[in-house]
Order: structure tokens, then C-alpha cells, then sequence
């Protein structure tokens, strides 16, 4: 390995938490290899790339461009591969988030490499790094290695730690050698869920499966979500009966997620269910039945009726939280 | 309009994975395969789409002979063309199964091509965008709604907290979410019909295999296992322990 690029997102004044935890894991392995690592931002701002030294990343690119509105994927595929050939980098990270698995497989037709998607760890030895990659839903997992000079990964959200190692960062600009032709696919607009936490980017999730009976008792598993601060959830059966949307259905073909904490109320367990949530650091399940499957896989479990334990658990954890 | 649809046959979401006797596949024993969930979203919008303009709908898969059932389905479901790209062994690599895709669009110039957002056995979210590279084409990926006229199209795709809306001209690559549609169920006799209908093979053409798996495992993480009643100690004991113990709240 010669020098490690990382992609970089921003989120207002800073960088989105993905790349934090991109940055760390490049950094970790750079020291581990003895190579130096560069963050490439495409249109973003001084202010936003010099938050990446917060979490050891020494030197940024800025690379802006109008030839797209507000983002194209394919123009930013080609900035980055110019951008890891003019730096002689040859192992490019990636978030696994929506924008990093759309253009990190662009980046590797371009730079002939081999490329491992979603990644949960990835470890060095030597020089040479064995990433660790959930298949089948996360019902198991394969060791991969690239084949190629150049290497790809993207890692997956909320399960590399961004650590805080305060830097200097050092930001640089460049001017990438893109046209209207790079951009043919572009973003016209953006829809924010608002005021509605994501469960891709939420530090805790509660979720709900048939046990919850009827739409309008959503309310109890919403309160909890709140006490927590965390994102609401849901099982496909109440997806699959219009109770909740699919951009909340959390499982095999749903959302796979990684939150701190994990809580399924009056869900089951199905293997489709599990598959989703298996990188969560925590989980506690709330069921009426001692014998669903999911008090085999959880780290706390309450049997009883969700109607009569998630308030209280709510009032508790308000208590706690203050 | 011409479309071309990326199948793969992949095991049932309901299947229990156990490893294999090689320790880098799993045992295929027991297991019930299915058309990639995905995948079905891109077939019934290629199908809607040609209802609407006509046509031709083209299902492509590449894989061993044993995809011959997810290629019936297909053309039960209503394509006008299947094509299995003959591999040896069931691909596990992206980029291979990418590349042979690749030179069939080129022979057949579709105006769209769609694939499933991902296929739930590597679950590599790689194709799209990989063949929309080696094609030269744009593409947008996680898309739950679609509009396409006649020489470019509108996408809604699916992003963290909220959706985005792209443009893009034809030709096109297009990876199906849930929500994009309802599936159809094939009905018994167009089954019926579909087990005479021909499946042209090809042979895969070799490539370089960049990703080598060395190792399966089944995916497990130690957990702490505390069960507790519904009482109010209890739940105030599981507040503490998730407070103090696990130190997520």
C-alpha cells in the first residue's frame, strides 16, 4: 500500500458522522501501514474540511466545480479517481452510505480495482488488509482480499468509531477536469423527512412489530424514540400492512442498521428481522411470548405486554436522561 | 423501447444460512431459491414500461445451469427474452458478473436498463453502477419511483433521511428499491407456457476475479442474554443496566 484516500461528505458546518468514522479507520490503518492519508470534498467548504483534523486527518482536498447542480454522482466518480491517480493513492475508502455505494463502484472501473462493499471490519497485517463483509442479509459474514494493486472499500455506518485525535488540517484546492458530459445523471432536488430522524443515522432505534395491533398505537413506540432521541423503526408485517413506511421497515429488505441500541417491541425475531440489526452494539427486546426467537439474540429482553411495559420504560428513561 | 433486466437467483429471505463443506460458500442444501427480491421490482417495471411504450423486455442472468428456474419465472412473469450467461461456478464476483452483462448490452442497445438495488446474497450494491461505468452510461440507484419519457428520466432515490430527485438521460441504469412496485404473481398458464419457451445460453467469458474470499463465516455477535419480567423493578433494573452496564442511555 502506498497512501490511503478517503471520500469525505459534508453536513452543514462540518463533516457528516460518516466520514468522521471513515477518517478514523483510514487513519488507524495508514499507522498501521506506514502510509499517509488525503480526504477528498467535493465542493465543500475550508471550514467543513478543516473539521476532518479533529479526528487525525492532516490534509484535505477541496475539489470544486459547477458543471453539476447540486450533486452527480458520475461527476464525482471521475473526481475522485483523478484525484486518487494525481496523489498516488491506491486504496480509496468510502462511507457505505447511499452517495459511497453509488460512486465507489464508478471509482473502481476506473482505477481497476477490486472493490468490497459494506464492510464491518477491515484488518491490516503486513501491509495487507482482510476486510470482513455481512452476506446473506448479515446471516454470515466472508473474509474478502483485493486482488489488484488499487483497492476499494466502503465501511459500514455507526460500526467503525469515529475517534476524536485533534490535528492540524491542512486544506488544499484543485480544480478537477470535469465537464457537462461527467454529469449526465444529476440531483435536481432534495426532500428532507423533516423533523423525522433516520434510522441510518440514529444512535438508537425503536422498533415495532404486529404486536403493536393498530397504526394509532405507533404513539407508544414514538414516545420512547424521543426519550431516547433516537429514530422509530418497524417490522416489515407493519410495513406490509400500510401501517408504516417503508423508509422506516428495518430487515433483510429493509434498512440493515447499527445503532448503539437496538429496541424491538412486540417483534418477534424472524431470521429476515435479525439479519438487519445483527451489527447493533445493543439490543433489548420487549415480548408477550418467553419463546420468540428474539430473546435468544438480544442482550436484555422484558416478557410482558408492550402496552403496559413501553410506557413505563419511557418514564424511566426520561428520569435517567433528565 | 428496448429493456434489459439483471436477474439473479438468489436463497429465499426466510432461508436458514449454514456454511458449506469448502468454508467460503454456503450449503445449498435445504435452501429455496428465488428471483432476488429487488430484481423483481426492475422485471415489473420493465413490464409496466412496455405495456405503456412497447417494446422489448430482455432478462439476463449470469450463473450456473441451475438458474434455468429464476429464468422461467421471468419469462412467467411476462419477459419476451431470457439469456443465461453460462458461468462454471455460481459467481460470487461483482465485476465479472458486470463485465459478461455488459458485452449482451452492448450487442442489444437497450434505452434502459434495470437491476435490483441489490442482491441478497453478497448484498455488494455494486452492479449498477459498475456496468453503468463500463457502459459509459448514467445511473441512479435505490430508485422507488420513476418517470421516463422518451429520451430521459426522473428518479426518486432513496437517501439517508429523505429522497432525492434525479435526472438523467437515456440510455440509462436504474437500481429498483421496494416501493418502486407491486410485483405480479405469475399466473398458472402463462408457468405453464414458460416451460416451453426457449432460454438462449452463452457462455461467460473469463475475467479477472479483483475480490477472493477466503473465508465464510456465520455472522454472531456474544450477547448478554439478561431476560427480565415485566415488573416495575424490573424495568427500572433494565433502565440501570442500559444506563451503567451497556452506557447507551
Amino acid at each position: 500500500m502506498k497512501k490511503i484516500l478517503v471520500y469525505l461528505e459534508a453536513q452543514k458546518d462540518a463533516l457528516k458522522r460518516s466520514s468522521y468514522e471513515v477518517i478514523s479507520a483510514a487513519t488507524q490503518i495508514a499507522a498501521e501501514a506506514s502510509v499517509s492519508v488525503t480526504g477528498v470534498l467535493v465542493n465543500g467548504t475550508e471550514q467543513q474540511a478543516k473539521t476532518a483534523g479533529e479526528y487525525g486527518l492532516t490534509d484535505v482536498i477541496i475539489a470544486k466545480h459547477n458543471v453539476a447542480g447540486i450533486y452527480s454522482s458520475t461527476a464525482t466518480a471521475k473526481i475522485v479517481a483523478d484525484c486518487a491517480k494525481a496523489e498516488g493513492a491506491d486504496c480509496v475508502l468510502f462511507s457505505g452510505n447511499a452517495a459511497g455505494l453509488e460512486v465507489a463502484p464508478r471509482v473502481s472501473v476506473k482505477l481497476e480495482a477490486g472493490y468490497v462493499a459494506d464492510c464491518v471490519e477491515l484488518n491490516v497485517d503486513g501491509g495487507t488488509i482482510t476486510a470482513l463483509k455481512p452476506v446473506y442479509g448479515g446471516k454470515a459474514a466472508v473474509k474478502a482480499k483485493v486482488n489488484t494493486e488499487n483497492q476499494i472499500y466502503s465501511l459500514r455506518p455507526n460500526v467503525f468509531t469515529a475517534k476524536a485525535n485533534p490535528a492540524d488540517c491542512a486544506v488544499r484546492e484543485m480544480s478537477p477536469e470535469v465537464s457537462a458530459d461527467d454529469a449526465k445523471a444529476q440531483v435536481t432536488s432534495v426532500t428532507k423527512n423533516e423533523g423525522k430522524l433516520d434510522v441510518l443515522e440514529a444512535d438508537a432505534i425503536v422498533s415495532g412489530g404486529r404486536g403493536i395491533k393498530a397504526p394509532e398505537n405507533y404513539n407508544i413506540i414514538e414516545d420512547l424514540a424521543d426519550a431516547l432521541g433516537g429514530a422509530v423503526g418497524a417490522s416489515r408485517a407493519v410495513v406490509d400492512a400500510g401501517w408504516r413506511p417503508h423508509s422506516e421497515q428495518v430487515g433483510q429488505t429493509g434498512k440493515t442498521v447499527a445503532p448503539s441500541l437496538y429496541i424491538a417491541a412486540a417483534i418477534s425475531g424472524a431470521v429476515q428481522h435479525m439479519a438487519g440489526i445483527t451489527t447493533s452494539k445493543f439490543i433489548v427486546a420487549i415480548n408477550k411470548d418467553k419463546d420468540a426467537p428474539i430473546f435468544s439474540a438480544c442482550d436484555y429482553g422484558i416478557v410482558g405486554d408492550i402496552f403496559d411495559v413501553l410506557p413505563k420504560l419511557t418514564e424511566k428513561i426520561k428520569a435517567v436522561k433528565g | 423501447m428496448n429493456i434489459l433486466v439483471c436477474i439473479s437467483r438468489v436463497p429465499d429471505t426466510a432461508s436458514r444460512i449454514l456454511i458449506g463443506s469448502d468454508s467460503k460458500t454456503i450449503d445449498p442444501a435445504g435452501i429455496k431459491y428465488v428471483v432476488n427480491p429487488y430484481d423483481e421490482f426492475g422485471l415489473e417495471e420493465a413490464l409496466r414500461l412496455r405495456t405503456k411504450n412497447g417494446g422489448e423486455v430482455t432478462a439476463v442472468t449470469v450463473g450456473t445451469a441451475a438458474s434455468t428456474d429464476v429464468m422461467r419465472t421471468a419469462l412467467a412473469m411476462g419477459a419476451d427474452k431470457v439469456v443465461l450467461i453460462k458461468s462454471e461456478n455460481e459467481p460470487t464476483d461483482s465485476f465479472y458478473v458486470a463485465k459478461n452483462i455488459a458485452e449482451l448490452a452492448k450487442e442489444i442497445s437497450p434505452d434502459l436498463i434495470l437491476c435490483g438495488r441489490q442482491s441478497v446474497d453478497y448484498d455488494s450494491f455494486q452492479m449498477t453502477s459498475v456496468l453503468a461505468e463500463l457502459l459509459d452510461m448514467p445511473s441512479v440507484s435505490i430508485v422507488s419511483a420513476l418517470t421516463v419519457d422518451s429520451d430521459k428520466l426522473t428518479a426518486e432515490r432513496d437517501i439517508e433521511g429523505g429522497k432525492e430527485t434525479v435526472e438523467a438521460p437515456l440510455p440509462c441504469i436504474i437500481s429498483a428499491q421496494k416501493g418502486l412496485n407491486e410485483p405480479r404473481y405469475p399466473k398458472l398458464p402463462d408457468i405453464m407456457k414458460a416451460k416451453r419457451k426457449a432460454i438462449e445460453e452463452r457462455d461467460a467469458i473469463p475475467s479477472e476475479e479483483r475480490v477472493t474470499i477466503s473465508e465464510m463465516s456465520i455472522l454472531s455477535k456474544q450477547r448478554v442474554g439478561t431476560i427480565l419480567s415485566d415488573s416495575d423493578e424490573d424495568i427500572a433494573e433494565l433502565v440501570r443496566l442500559l444506563h451503567e452496564d451497556a452506557k447507551v442511555i
